[in-house]
């Protein structure tokens, strides 16, 4: 077995983890991307998208996680996500209103209509994901550092 | 004059897209921080001041963001009040960057700093420019989150502790504002003010109107640190480091505290004459217990923090008579304090910069090694005590006058004992720390670097000149629009409709 194993949780927990994740994560995909036409949208797709890596951070141990996701890039997504929805919003001027559906909006029901909104809910989901892996990071790492102390 | 609107959202969009630019690239270039901090809140400030000129120019004016017309969608209302509030608080807050640029040095990572600091003035700016009921509370809470991170930002463990306190306060008084709005919201199905004004008109249950009241007193009380209310302040403000306890003091309790609950009980639920008994109640009581607890304070910065409960006090005083010469003074009082009162808490963070202590009994002479820090504080002390001509006196005068006019000798009359145990309070201070002789310990140390001493003479400047503001050519440009719009109470949402129309 690798050293990867060695860490976290038992093979069976393991085993499902890994025929699950990616299946959290597509489920959040779809989420974000559908977010315009059915329930969901940026927040709830970008909840479950970081609920994928925070599966793999509980079943294989935090070095796991942290290869796929890294703490700057964390940072990275949250301050460009914010950015990327003011940028939108900021785009809204062009057509003479703050957060002005500029785009053209298509057809109704259609996975590419509504505009900015998808858009806007990509941002929301990169803002949304990374914040909550933040806090969750956060915690975890606080609570590693008390163990060591003790 | 097409584009002169525009600038109206732009007051939330600059320091916003200015944080999470920096927490991009702040880490990178070391210098971008401090050139940031200055050119935004200066772009800020330029900008606030274009609004009073829109203002006076063309009255209120109604932005329907993203073109989806009020009630529908979310307006962005710019009026006297606004207009006013703008000023107050992109003012202060460019001087503190200023100040900030030397102070922060202290410290590491000041890009962590200035993101929080942006996010702040986000929320502030974003609460006094919203014509949304439901938008202010979350631009609300934007300021509060970034302003509990900010106390805590020494991590030592009393500041850990403080903005422990605060943020577990705090959040409960923004569950009474949130609860209200659900209330009102319910009640009316409509969460634009003006529209929500229009419609508490007719329909609406007036208990419900009494519950709500009470829900927002408790709510933005709390964020105003009104007596009952005020736990936290003396344990937040001191805390944080200087800067922030200037912003925190000196205009955050104000546009998240005072200008919502005026614009709320003034603009959208229509003042009583049993709120206005309320306000005038827990005024004297702000005002009264906040000076006596602060006389006796040894530290500070926690002397300064009770001394904002005092003067939030005559604010509120001052606006709870509903007369037009009494919201005048409080406004203008509000005014007076957020400058003062920065400029105080940046003096106390000059000693500590220099000195390393805020404890008074331990400091002694630091005037004469430090002139700038000792006279600047001497100014802002005179001017917190109401002494002629700086500007706190007038602002006191008129609204001790205004007390007088409306028949209330009895409030005066606190409104007279509290301004005097202020003046005694702050001999107190120029006497410990910056008069007599020189303690041993002082002797090697220097005055401050430059562009703290520029923000601190600055401030100082406005203390003594601010006192024209209540002169009829300004006063009709900026004190006169905002009080007239407290005035019009009701009449807001006429004003609002008509407008976008």
């Amino acid at each position: 077995m690798s050293k990867e194993h060695d860490k976290g949780m038992s093979l069976i927990v393991k085993t499902i983890t890994r025929l699950t994740v990616g299946l959290i994560l597509l489920y959040g995909i779809y989420i974000v991307l559908h977010g315009h036409v059915s329930p969901g949208g940026g927040f709830a797709g970008g909840v479950i998208i970081t609920l994928s890596f925070i599966h793999l951070m509980l079943a294989f141990g935090k070095g796991v996680a942290f290869k796929r996701m890294s703490k700057n890039m964390m940072s990275l997504f949250e301050s460009f996500g914010a950015l990327f929805f003011l940028g939108i919003a900021v785009l809204g001027f062009s057509g003479g209103y703050f957060f002005l559906n500029v785009i053209s909006k298509g057809e109704p029901f259609r996975l590419f209509s509504a505009g900015i909104i998808p858009l806007c809910n990509i941002a929301i989901c990169m803002k949304v994901g990374a914040g909550i892996f933040a806090i969750f990071v956060a915690l975890v790492l606080l609570d590693l550092d008390t163990d060591k102390k003790e | 004059m097409t584009l002169l609107p525009h600038i109206i959202p732009l007051f939330v969009v600059i320091p916003l897209g200015a944080a999470f630019l920096l927490s991009l690239l702040g880490k990178k270039v070391r210098a971008l921080p401090d050139i940031f901090g200055f050119m935004t809140t200066f772009s800020l400030f330029v900008l606030s001041l274009f609004a009073v000129c829109f203002v006076n120019l063309s009255g209120t004016y109604v932005y329907s963001v993203g073109s989806w017309k009020p009630p529908v969608g979310i307006s962005m209302v710019l009026d006297g009040l606004s207009a006013f509030m703008l000023v107050t608080v992109n003012i202060v807050a460019f001087l503190i960057a200023v100040y900030s640029t030397s102070y922060m040095n202290q410290y590491t990572s000041k890009w962590k700093f200035y993101t929080l600091f942006f996010l702040m003035l986000a929320g502030m700016n974003g609460v006094i420019i919203t014509g949304d009921l439901f938008n202010l509370f979350v631009f609300l809470e934007i300021a509060s989150v970034a302003s509990y991170a900010l106390v805590a930002f020494g991590t030592e463990k009393h500041e850990l502790e403080a903005a422990f306190k605060y943020a577990v306060m705090s959040t409960v008084g923004s569950l009474f504002i949130l609860f209200g709005i659900v209330l009102l919201y319910s009640c009316t199905s409509t969460l634009n003010m003006a529209d929500m004004s229009r419609c508490l008109e007719g329909t609406c249950n007036s208990n419900i109107t009494l519950m709500v009241s009470v829900l927002f007193i408790m709510g933005f009380g709390l964020k105003a640190a009104l007596v009952p209310f005020h736990a936290w302040l003396p344990d937040a403000h001191p805390s944080a480091p200087a800067p922030i306890s200037a912003m925190l003091s000196g205009v955050l309790i104000k546009s998240l505290g005072v200008y919502a609950l005026c614009r709320i009980f003034f603009n959208v639920i229509g003042l009583t004459s049993m709120i206005s008994e309320i306000f005038l109640f827990i005024g004297v009581l702000s005002m009264v217990i906040g000076v006596f607890l602060a006389i006796g304070q040894w530290d500070l910065k926690r002397l300064l923090a009770y001394h904002s409960i005092s003067q939030i006090g005559y604010v509120i005083l001052g606006i709870g008579l509903g007369t037009p010469l009494g919201i005048f003074g409080g406004l203008f009082h509000l005014f007076n304090h957020s400058i003062f009162k920065s400029l105080l808490f940046l003096n106390s963070g000059a000693v500590e910069y220099a000195a390393g202590t805020r404890n008074l009994q331990q400091m002694g002479g630091l005037g004469k090694r430090m002139p700038v820090t000792g006279g600047t504080s001497l100014v802002a002390s005179m001017s917190i005590a109401g002494i002629p001509p700086f500007n706190g006196f007038w602002s006191k005068l008129v609204i001790i006058m205004a007390a007088v006019e409306a028949g209330r000798y009895g409030y005066a009359f606190w409104a007279v004992l509290a301004s005097l145990l202020t003046l005694a309070s702050f001999m107190k201070v120029m006497k410990y720390a910056f008069m007599g002789s020189l303690h041993e310990r002082w002797k090697e140390i220097k005055e401050v670097p430059f562009f703290m001493k520029v923000s601190m003479i600055t401030l100082a400047f406005i203390c003594i000149v601010g006192g024209i503001l209540c002169f009829s050519a300004y006063k009709d440009m900026f004190l006169q629009q905002a009080t007239n719009i407290l005035l019009a109470g009701k009449k807001y949402a006429i004003i609002a409709f008509q407008e976008m129309k």
